[in-house]
């Protein structure tokens, strides 16, 4: 803990016990993109997926709808908790950036969303979401990925920070991935070698190459940043085992019957752990912002925050998750300084859950959910998408807030409106077969 | 479909089949590589690694651990020694549970059935969630998945969801039927009532079973998680500490219906008996065979292969052993093309099993694995880990495995022939490019490195 180490060894530490958390980032966009067209050339966009199902309920809840107090019961948030947005909602009180950013127009809700898919599947609605497609297995590449494509030039890059791509990212754009760790020469013999033989393995090849621009891009972009403050473990004590489980535990709060809490789930060393969490995961925001105000940097990016399957023990589990959402926008808004203003942040979930408690101190797959719009340059207005109140014939299947709005719709109005696509590739390419979806209009 | 000469269905069957090869591994299956495999399949299921205790053991750990942090929090510090150390030594036992995991795949002559063994533990999936799953992680796939890997499936999957570890890891330990004594009992005194979790009922179905393609509903869900409740883990006082207990109180009365049949028993004989129906559905069949499929040979995986082990499913009633026989029999399974990109565990195992080696502690391996993607016994959801070339071939992830191969073979190339390496770890199947680069290295170190780090050993 006391050793000496550089701004960049820490950094590292910092952006591992992030990975440990479940969070990574993942990012699209190069140089031959940034010059394309003017004033539009500097827009960026970021899409932050929330996996395992997102409470909307718990991250803007309606405080002021009738209903909402007794279908949530334990896990309700009080309305004098919940941060406030309008006569209706508030926001979770964890959210404390996204607030600040709400009260001057950067931060909006849409308070029913949801993908197409209806099956309260993870895995499926995942891959929807992430698709773009109306159905399961409807294509296999990601829409982020389409999205290039169609925008061109064919220099563009996909890169992902963690050790895998997530669907969202894959395709015919080639996708690069980063993850800390120790530097690699890409100028030594063996890397060298190495390209000679994956030319008779070009998946292999084309990763490997791109693995080692992507790695000289961290060096520029960790350098580039100012030092971290203060560090909160080395890169040996978060590498370490204990480190490793200390962390699986952490990521829930879930109680098995029978069972007092799992360690750590509450008390001074719980808050201390949440505190290195939000750290950690604001400095992930500030890093990908890092990496996209280079010149030349990526301009489209997705990060993935996983541990949202709240059937048990939501209210604890839900508090750290949103804190380290919250940690994440926070170092991304304020690691984009001026860029803010040209860029839109998304963050959505696969599916919403139960309205109603379930037996647990939980919640159960349920469809629509919160998604979370934010940017410097966003109009001013109130949620996106209609309300359909909590009362009992408004609910979907009689258990699940009702989806008035098509995530679809609401990504196709980000890229239309703020990155300057094509209107009808997006109906036909980006989100095949999605004319029915309008994309929401006067966001930006 | 023809097959291979017996030289490369020895290299596939210790690289594709098993885990990779030790040193004389390829020649010891020269001679019969398709009984090389089938003499691994056996009765009385999977090797179980050495040590460690059952998970009725590890929960009563668990839970004096938790009094002990409770007591000392009531007086007033919850950090004394005594509970640190505690805390350390139940920490410590998941990292020895995990190495002596690895140390069974790095020195098993029988790598083809411990691979069927890790498929099935990865099929039946349970995370460290929790302190206590991740204490049971490991006693899990010793006491439900590894003596019946090559029983029949519905006996894994009974056992599977009997087991403390997934009734708690998917929160089906807690779950009460809504009209139960125990919810009415509750609601009178306790004003809260408890009621459904569906969330273990729901992965039965979609991805240990019949799979999102069989035409489920929602309701379907609800019902067959209102024939589980009841399915939990006895406490400290319970006549079954720590282990599975059946809580007639918690069991929602009254008959059920699932995918269009009626379940009139009583207790649990009823979500046993839907597990068994749902054990014997043509689209468990399908599910399996074409999940196994793609685990051993293609992530697309030739549909006559799947169609062969779909039929063999059917037609013995699930029995895994002769799942296993029909993999080894099928041509499909041998083409000599390496479809398959090895998982960081695998690919782990493999470097260790190349030289004769295992690793050495865990302090060694778990930072490996996780940097690479795949914390033990930490798969990022119910459906385990994946295994399709596209998330584990990734540019990070070959920097990462680059960086590995050189820490390696910095440690162990100095005492190897590398030629000969390069002969004893892919056999056949060694390329002359991969052959030449090797031969024409600067250092052991670089031969071995390059070695680690060719397609034919990254693939299988």
């Amino acid at each position: 803990m006391n050793a000496p180490f550089s701004p960049q060894v820490s950094r590292r530490s910092l952006l591992q016990r992030a990975a440990g958390l479940g969070v990574t980032v993942s990012f699209l966009g190069g140089s031959a993109f940034a010059v394309a067209d003017g004033a539009m050339a500097r827009r960026k966009m970021v899409v932050i997926i929330c996996r395992g199902g997102m409470d909307g309920l718990t991250v803007s809840p309606p405080v002021g709808d009738p209903d909402y107090a007794a279908l949530r019961g334990d896990v309700a948030v009080a309305p004098d908790k919940a941060l406030k947005l309008d006569g209706t909602f508030g926001l979770h009180p964890a959210l404390e950036s996204v607030h600040a950013l709400a009260l001057k127009g950067q931060a909006r809700i849409a308070p029913a969303i949801a993908s197409p898919d209806r099956a309260r599947s993870h895995f499926e609605a995942q891959d929807v979401l992430e698709t773009g497609a109306a159905q399961v297995y409807g294509v296999n590449t990601g829409w982020l990925n389409r999205t290039l494509e169609v925008m061109g030039p064919s220099k563009v890059e996909a890169l992902s920070v963690g050790a895998t791509a997530p669907l969202i990212l894959r395709g015919k754009v080639q996708a690069a991935s980063w993850s800390p760790g120790k530097g690699v020469d890409e100028t030594a013999r063996l890397p060298t070698l190495l390209q000679d033989l994956y030319k008779a393995d070009p998946m292999m090849g084309r990763a490997f190459a791109r693995g080692l621009e992507t790695e000289a891009m961290a060096q520029q972009a960790m350098t580039a940043l100012n030092p971290a403050p203060t560090p909160v473990s080395t890169d040996a004590a978060s590498m370490a085992p204990k480190a490793m489980w200390q962390n699986a535990v952490n990521t829930s709060t879930a109680t098995p019957q029978g069972m007092a809490p799992p360690a750590m789930a509450s008390g001074p060393q719980a808050i201390a752990a949440q505190r290195q969490g939000r750290e950690a995961a604001r400095q992930l925001g500030s890093t990908l912002a890092g990496f996209m105000t280079q010149a030349g940097g990526p301009r489209i990016a997705a990060i993935s925050l996983d541990g949202w399957d709240t059937h048990a023990g939501q209210v604890g589990q839900l508090n750290t998750r949103l804190s380290y959402l919250d940690a994440v926008l926070d170092g991304l808004n304020t690691g984009l300084g001026a860029e803010w203003s040209n860029t839109v942040v998304v963050a959505a979930t696969e599916f919403g859950r139960t309205a109603r408690v379930n037996g647990t101190g939980g919640t159960d797959h349920g469809t629509g959910s919160t998604a979370l719009v934010l940017g410097g340059g966003l109009k001013t207005g109130g949620i996106i998408g209609d309300w359909p109140t909590l009362k009992q014939e408004a609910l979907f299947e009689n258990r699940d807030v009702r989806p008035t709005l098509d995530m679809r719709g609401l990504f196709k109005g980000v890229l239309a409106e703020h990155m300057g696509v094509d209107r009808a590739a997006l109906d036909a390419k980006v989100f095949p077969d999605s004319a029915d979806a309008k994309a929401v209009t006067g966001l930006v | 479909m023809s097959l291979p000469s017996n030289d490369v269905m020895a290299a596939l069957a210790a690289t594709r089949f098993g885990l990779g090869a030790r040193p004389g591994e390829i020649d010891a299956a020269k001679s019969d590589p398709r009984g090389f495999l089938t003499a691994q399949i056996r009765p009385e299921g999977a090797d179980q690694p050495l040590g460690g205790e059952g998970s009725a053991q590890r929960l009563a750990e668990v839970s004096d651990y938790q009094m002990q942090k409770r007591d000392a929090k009531t007086a007033g510090d919850p950090k004394t020694p005594a509970v640190k150390d505690a805390d350390k030594a139940l920490r410590d036992q998941v990292g020895d549970d995990f190495l002596a995991r690895a140390r069974l795949g790095a020195n098993t002559d029988a790598g083809f059935r411990e691979r069927w063994a890790l498929f099935w533990a990865n099929h039946f999936t349970v995370s460290s969630t929790s302190l206590g799953v991740a204490s049971v992680a490991d006693p899990f796939e010793r006491e439900a998945i590894r003596p019946h890997v090559f029983g029949r499936f519905e006996d894994l999957l009974v056992a599977s969801s009997t087991h403390p570890a997934m009734l708690m890891y998917l929160d089906q330990a807690q779950s009460v039927g809504p009209d139960s004594k125990t919810a009415q009992y509750r609601r009178k005194t306790a004003n809260k009532a408890g009621g459904l979790n569906e969330n273990l009922a729901r992965e039965i179905m979609e991805l240990h079973t019949v799979g999102v393609g069989a035409g489920y509903s929602q309701a379907d869900v609800t019902e067959f998680a209102r024939a589980m409740t009841g399915f939990s883990v006895g406490r400290a006082q319970d006549p079954s500490p720590h282990q599975f207990l059946f809580r007639a109180n918690a069991h929602e009365p009254g008959a059920r219906t699932v995918m269009g049949k009626r379940y009139p028993q009583e207790g649990q004989a009823q979500a046993l008996a839907v597990m068994r129906d749902l054990a014997a559905s043509p689209h468990t069949a399908r599910h399996v065979s074409t999940k196994l499929a793609a685990h051993f040979v293609s992530d697309t995986p030739p549909p006559a292969l799947v169609a062969r082990l779909e039929k063999t499913y059917l037609d013995t009633g699930g029995r895994l052993d002769e799942m296993a026989r029909a993999l080894v029999a099928a041509p499909e399974a041998w083409d000599p093309a390496p479809a398959k990109f090895k998982t960081p565990y695998e690919f782990a195992i493999s470097t260790w099993r190349a030289v004769g080696a295992e690793p050495s502690a865990i302090g060694k391996l778990a930072p490996v694995l996780t940097g690479l993607g795949q914390k033990p016994f930490s798969p990022p959801s119910p459906k385990g880990w994946d295994d399709q070339a596209q998330t584990w071939c990734a540019p990070d992830a070959l920097i990462k495995r680059l960086r590995f191969s050189e820490g390696f073979a910095a440690v162990v190339a100095d005492r190897l022939d590398p030629n000969a390496f390069a002969q004893s770890a892919l056999g056949a199947r060694l390329t002359p490019p991969v052959a030449k680069a090797v031969a024409r290295a600067e250092t052991r170190r670089e031969a071995m490195a390059l070695l680690l780090m060719s397609p034919e050993f990254q693939r299988r």
